[in-house]
């Protein structure tokens, strides 16, 4: 689903490189989880894919489901269908969170010839699903992501995924500033949209999380790098021991 | 006496371009007194620090520039809403344009006909506020149109106003000059909301004066025009009374010079007024807000909030002050100017001023500018946004905290929908 061959991609106005070679793939159906130390590389891999500005790739590839990523924009990424849950949840006053959720929902369709979802159906998905997430009809109402909590952000962004369908999902430091029931609610979400043709990469500080979205295959990443590869066990590795051994094992 | 050459020939040139209407009745000495402020005054000039940052020359000559008529917009603005409408061509009363003025809790007179009637009210009350608004800043522009108005309407409000009164400026001449002059008295307890609409003329010089009495309400709120290339003056003087309120709002998008002047005056304790602004313009697009609020009574609160959003060349300025005078304690003052420049060629020029002479007060003041603010633009993109669409939205969000100064839904759903028009027009 998602193939990232060899990425290097430097900060554009420092031209500091922070990806240094990053190779992996993630298949459709399987839920693979990114963990590192602080540095390591883990947002700037989000960023770069998702194609915010401020980065230039300098070497590498990425394709999702075999199209090339980085020479499309950021909603025709979108359009692709890739999906970035953020780790901070961008306010915006004066634009309403269902007015913002269906025009990227229509935008979207119509980026990729399809018939726009009219008013009464994206009505009724939307209850629908929020409700699953408990997000509250008040909070649909309210402008973007204004006066939610840290966990409402979150669930927020999940209500996002659900409407938006996406083929492969990224989620970037999820659980930062969640309580534990928060957590699960989000997880629960996450879990809902496991699919056999969905792929997730959930990049995380915390193994904790690691408990509610169960994953396929846990990488480590370090110094721009995936250094290490393993099964679920190898994120409660670093739970016990955190990242120094691997670190030292791989040096 | 005493002026400079320059503006003496400038304000003699202007004022031989004038006359007084024939038939002004008891606003005639009212004129007269007017046109004596004029002399004395000066009209503005590019010295004048008032007008450090908007060149007064095109509001002040003798013949306007033309404006070319832009066939009327589709959907015009607050169409949706019921509402009794007073018609203005070219800044001329259109009776036969006009609904029927008569409407429960309100006095509606032309002022070409009051002039010749006894309305003691308005006797008090006309080239009155603008007079004591003339201190300690200098508006000659607002005393001229008190001298030479040649039409406007009188308002007094007794009652709760069910329907709002729409004053409908049609613009059908290039080079229509227009000075109007309304009246309104807001009694006590009574509320009541007028809507301006339109560009009026292709130069607009209008005054509003506003007397809300003890418990009155006045909503006002008004677009001017889109995409004209007229000029535009406009005053408003409000007095409070208390436990009053007094709020204002004015959407501008284009035109090529707008200098918008609101001066309030809070007499009554525990007054309200709120002036808000939302702007949006390119290229020889220049907008001038100037607000001059006066706190004279405890315990009254008053907000300034005024949006810009400018590019290609447009310029934006805001002038904005709170006066709290000595014993006016407990004052509330807020004040916001903010512009959001869409590129490298837009200006945004502000004068944000406290003048306190209380001690137990709490006033703050911001001003900003800046550009689209990329993460929330990422956000949206990544969401499947296109640019521009996103762009868009943006743009509304910045505005928004202006647009939630109105208080009807409705009135705030035309102004979004017209700013969104807007949008979609300029498109790039």
């Amino acid at each position: 689903m998602l193939e990232i061959k060899n990425l290097h991609a430097s900060l554009e106005e420092e031209g500091k490189e922070i990806l240094k070679g990053v190779n992996l793939t993630v298949e459709a159906g399987k839920v693979h989880a990114i963990m590192g130390p602080n540095g390591s590389g883990k947002s700037t891999l989000s960023y770069v894919l998702s194609g915010k500005g401020g980065y230039e790739v300098t070497d590498g590839s990425a394709t999702l489901a075999g199209v090339d990523l980085l020479s499309m924009e950021a909603e025709e990424r979108a359009a692709a269908g890739l999906f970035l849950a953020f780790q901070y949840p961008v306010e915006i006053p004066g634009v309403g969170n269902m007015t913002f959720l269906r025009t990227a929902v229509n935008a979207q369709r119509k980026a990729r010839g399809e018939e726009e979802m009219d008013a009464a159906t994206f009505l009724k998905e939307v209850r629908a699903k929020a409700k699953d997430l408990k997000i509250d009809a008040e909070m649909l109402k309210r402008p973007v992501n204004m006066g939610f909590s840290g966990g409402e952000k979150k669930r927020n962004e999940i209500l996002q995924m659900a409407m938006l369908e996406p083929k492969m999902c990224i989620l970037d430091e999820t659980d930062s500033g969640l309580d534990v029931d928060a957590m699960k609610l989000v997880a629960d979400g996450v879990n809902a949209l496991r699919s056999p043709d969905r792929g997730f990469l959930v990049i995380t500080h915390y193994q904790r999380l690691l408990d509610h979205i169960v994953p396929d295959v846990v990488h480590i990443m370090a110094r721009g790098q995936i250094i290490k590869t393993g099964g679920p066990d190898l994120a409660l590795e670093v739970e016990r021991n955190g990242y120094a051994d691997i670190l030292a094992e791989v040096a | 006496m005493g002026l400079p050459q320059a503006k003496l020939t400038a304000t003699e040139a202007r004022l031989a371009s004038l006359a007084m209407p024939v038939q002004a009745g008891w606003t005639r000495p009212l004129r007269e007194a007017a046109l004596t402020r004029v002399q004395d005054l000066g009209l503005p000039g590019r010295r004048d620090e008032y007008w450090r940052f908007t060149r007064p020359d095109e509001l002040i000559s003798a013949a306007p520039v033309p404006a070319a008529v832009l066939p009327p917009a589709e959907n015009a603005t607050f169409e949706d809403i019921d509402r009794l409408r007073l018609v203005f061509v070219d800044g001329v009363f259109d009776p036969e344009a006009s609904d029927d003025p008569a409407l429960a809790g309100l006095e509606i007179t032309r002022l070409a006909e009051a002039e010749a009637q006894d309305i003691p009210w308005a006797a008090d009350l006309y080239g009155v506020l603008e007079s004591r608004g003339q201190s300690p800043v200098p508006r000659p522009l607002a005393a001229l149109n008190t001298a030479f108005a040649t039409d406007g309407v009188l308002i007094r409000a007794t009652g709760k106003v069910e329907k709002p009164v729409n004053l409908v400026y049609r613009h059908c001449d290039e080079t229509s000059d227009a000075i109007l002059h309304h009246l309104i008295r807001v009694e006590p307890g009574a509320d009541l909301t007028v809507l301006e609409t339109g560009p009026a003329a292709a130069r607009f010089n209008k005054v509003m004066e506003v007397d809300v009495a003890d418990g009155g309400a006045f909503h006002h709120v008004r677009s001017q025009g889109r995409d004209h290339d007229r000029r535009a003056a406009t005053h408003i003087f409000a007095r409070l009374g208390e436990e009053s309120i007094f709020k204002s709002f004015t959407l501008t998008m284009n035109g090529a010079m707008t200098r918008n002047e609101v001066v309030i005056e809070l007499t009554g304790d525990e007054g309200v007024a709120h002036v808000a602004g939302a702007c949006m313009g390119d290229g020889s697009f220049h907008h001038d807000d100037t607000v001059f609020i006066t706190h004279d009574a405890v315990n009254c609160e008053s907000r300034q909030v005024f949006k810009k959003v400018l590019r290609k060349g447009a310029t934006g300025v805001f002038q904005g002050k709170i006066l709290v005078k000595e014993g006016a304690q407990k004052t509330d003052g807020y004040q916001i100017s903010q512009s959001l420049l869409l590129d490298e060629e837009a200006n945004f020029l502000a004068k944000p001023e406290l003048e306190i002479y209380a001690d137990d007060v709490a006033c703050s003041h911001g001003s900003t500018s800046g550009a689209i603010d990329e993460d929330a633009l990422f956000y949206l993109r990544s969401r499947g946004v296109p640019k521009a669409e996103a762009q868009d939205m943006m743009v509304l969000s910045f505005l928004a905290e202006a647009i939630e100064e109105i208080e009807s839904q409705a009135v705030r759903d035309e102004v979004v929908a017209s700013l969104a028009a807007w949008l979609e027009r300029h498109r790039r």
